[in-house]
């Protein structure tokens, strides 16, 4: 089996948390199989990137060039379709984050490599490939066979494969990229902040999550009420903001906040891997949902199964009478 | 400007039980409730903004059997004017891969100016559709947009990235753009247009009829399974009263509230 190469993602000069859990899992792979991690960072100015993943892969190549300085999906295609041509990695790993949704399927698609998205494990057996994913809301996994090749390309979704120590010998090599501007078809203008709000949720011990579940805006007030009670702030999934019932700022997950609050309450979230992402890391976590079967329950220390309109006025209640 | 929608209709089982069927590959549908997959209803929405500001016209096309018609209709009365569905039922198993394939060889003989599809489809989420189909016919993508506009022959966009942080990129047309949930307020269908939507022709494209009969694989889907839990979870049992009871008489324990 020839190298595991990932791809090391990185923003505003900082390494994003998945290229080394993306580092982790091609090391894992690698031990398996009596093969080696080479790490591929596009970049500009990458001299403190390159330091902070020494010792993590066998190999780091380097494509340094102002053009990189921005993630691009189409610039960083034409540069990796380069080097996957020459090459010819048997596997090659790239984060599934919003950078690695925007690139892998048009990549491997140009390089007619077999690919799949958002795998949480992944199995090599006799150059046979397999991957593990989840489907329908989460209530279901998925063995996945890939089409035999050669080479492949997978994204690996975020919290799969935990970041680990590693003290590998690097060798380092600088290469020279294909591309020296950026097309004209797509161009990158600027980073826009998210705004901050009056209340800062990665602020709070107690934070009320709220989902889909609460059904209506008007409902909304009953939580505003609850979490008041216990000292709490509300926070919510995506679709609350999305209904603009919530401000942005308020959502919990990968697109939202994380929050490491030492009591978290989900109520009526199902508990996608988006949300869970910017939740887990709360110290206790308590699942109000009627279904049983909801993901969320896989994540909370306690749960109710119940109707969130029944429980939440007697449990406001209970807890004022302590 | 013209705009080609790619929709999906997915089952609803985000509050549902849902079952593995006898194949051991899918799922059992009979008692699950369809509706239009929540990204795309964004992206059409998108398209009908579009529309009103710069004219043009809407297809929506869906790879499905005949039932997506269905969500096909509810499209064309919330502004889209024509609707292709291409028949699921002419074909075995389709991956992400061969559903891309299939979409570019009816999209690439149409007029675009703009694809829109949903980010990702809420029953296998592969969130490969859009930017495959995008490769398939050599235009640029964005992945990912909730913010979308056009200006002289180049859209503006903002993709969405983690943080709620915000990319801001220049897009020169015909491009793709995979829609995020939250862009716009996608509207409902009035009744009227309900009712002149299902007058409405839908064409239909089978198997027989495209240009290309043989559309390669990436992956096939071996089994499917309930995941293995990860934690624990003490469920606190009984009426509203008591549970919640329990769970104040925790909270009191562990001194949190
Ligand atoms: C790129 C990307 C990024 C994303 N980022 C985020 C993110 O940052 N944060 C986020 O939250 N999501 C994010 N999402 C969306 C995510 O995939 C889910 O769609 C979303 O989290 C679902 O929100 P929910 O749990 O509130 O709704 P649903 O999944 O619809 O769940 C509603 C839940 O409420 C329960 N319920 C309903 N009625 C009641 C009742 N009366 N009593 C008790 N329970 C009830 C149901 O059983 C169900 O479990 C992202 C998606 C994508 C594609």
């Amino acid at each position: 089996m020839s190298e595991i190469y990932i791809l090391i993602e990185h923003r505003q000069n900082e390494i994003r948390d998945i290229s080394y859990e993306l580092l982790a899992c091609g090391r894992k792979l690698a031990e398996e199989h009596n093969s080696t991690v080479t790490a591929v960072i596009l970049g500009y100015n990458t001299e403190k990137i390159v330091e902070k993943i020494e010792s993590q892969a066998h190999k780091i190549m380097v494509f340094d060039n102002e053009v990189f300085k921005e993630f691009n999906a189409e610039t960083y295609q034409i540069a990796l379709a380069d080097l996957i041509q020459k090459n010819n990695p048997f596997l090659f790993l790239i984060g599934h984050t919003a950078f690695g949704m925007d690139l892998c399927p048009a990549l491997a698609t140009q390089l007619n490599i077999p690919f799949t998205t958002d795998c949480l494990d992944v199995e090599i057996s006799e150059n046979k490939l397999r991957v593990v994913r989840h489907m329908f809301d989460g209530k279901l996994a998925a063995k996945v066979l890939l089409r035999e090749n050669p080479s492949y390309m997978l994204t690996i979704r975020a919290g799969c494969f935990p970041a680990a120590e590693s003290n590998l010998k690097t060798e380092i090599e600088k290469l020279d990229s294909l591309v020296s501007e950026t097309p004209d078809y797509r161009k990158f203008l600027e980073y826009i902040e998210a705004v901050a709000g009056d209340v800062d949720i990665t602020k709070s011990d107690i934070v009320v999550g709220i989902g889909r579940g609460i059904k209506e805006q008007d409902n909304l007030a009953m939580i505003e009420e609850f979490a008041a009670s216990i000292g709490g702030v509300v926070a919510c999934s995506r679709p609350i903001v999305d209904a603009d019932w919530l401000p942005k700022d308020r959502q919990v997950g990968s697109s939202g906040k994380v929050i490491k609050p030492k009591l978290y309450i989900a109520i009526g979230i199902s508990g996608a891997f988006q949300h869970v992402a910017g939740m887990k890391g709360a110290e206790t976590i308590v699942a109000i949902n009627k279904d049983a079967n909801a993901p969320i329950f896989h994540e909370a220390d306690y749960g109710i199964i119940d109707d969130l309109f029944k429980v939440i006025p007697v449990l406001k209640e209970k807890i004022a009478e302590l | 400007m013209d705009i080609i929608v790619c929709i999906k209709r997915v089952p609803q089982t985000s509050e549902a039980e849902v079952k593995i069927d006898s194949t051991g590959k899918d799922i059992v549908k009979d008692r699950l409730t369809f509706d239009t997959n929540e990204s795309d209803t964004y992206a059409l929405e998108q398209a009908v903004l579009m529309k009103e500001k710069f004219g043009g016209e809407i297809t929506v096309i869906s790879l499905g059997e005949e039932d997506a018609e269905d969500t096909l209709r509810i499209a064309l009365a919330k502004g889209a004017d024509n609707a292709i569905r291409i028949k699921a039922e002419d074909f075995d198993e389709l991956d992400a891969f061969q559903t891309s394939q299939i979409l570019k060889t009816v999209i690439k003989d149409l007029s675009y100016d703009i694809i829109f599809a949903g980010c990702i489809a809420t029953d296998d989420a592969y969130s490969q559709i859009g930017v495959t189909l995008a490769e398939l016919l050599e235009i640029p993508h964005a992945a990912l947009v909730i913010d979308f506009d056009v200006n002289e022959n180049r859209a503006d966009v903002h993709r969405e990235l983690e943080g709620g942080l915000i990319e801001h990129l220049d897009i020169s047309l015909p491009a793709l753009f995979t829609i995020q949930t939250g862009i716009n307020e996608p509207r409902y269908a009035s009744l009227i247009a309900i009712r002149r939507a299902a007058k409405k022709e839908i064409q239909i494209i089978g198997k027989d009829e495209l240009q290309q009969s043989e559309f390669i694989s990436n992956s096939v889907l071996e089994e499917l399974y309930v995941p293995p839990i990860s934690k624990q979870v003490e469920l606190l049992d009984g009426t509203a009263a008591e549970s919640s009871s329990k769970l104040a008489g925790i909270f009191k324990e562990k001194g949190l509230v």
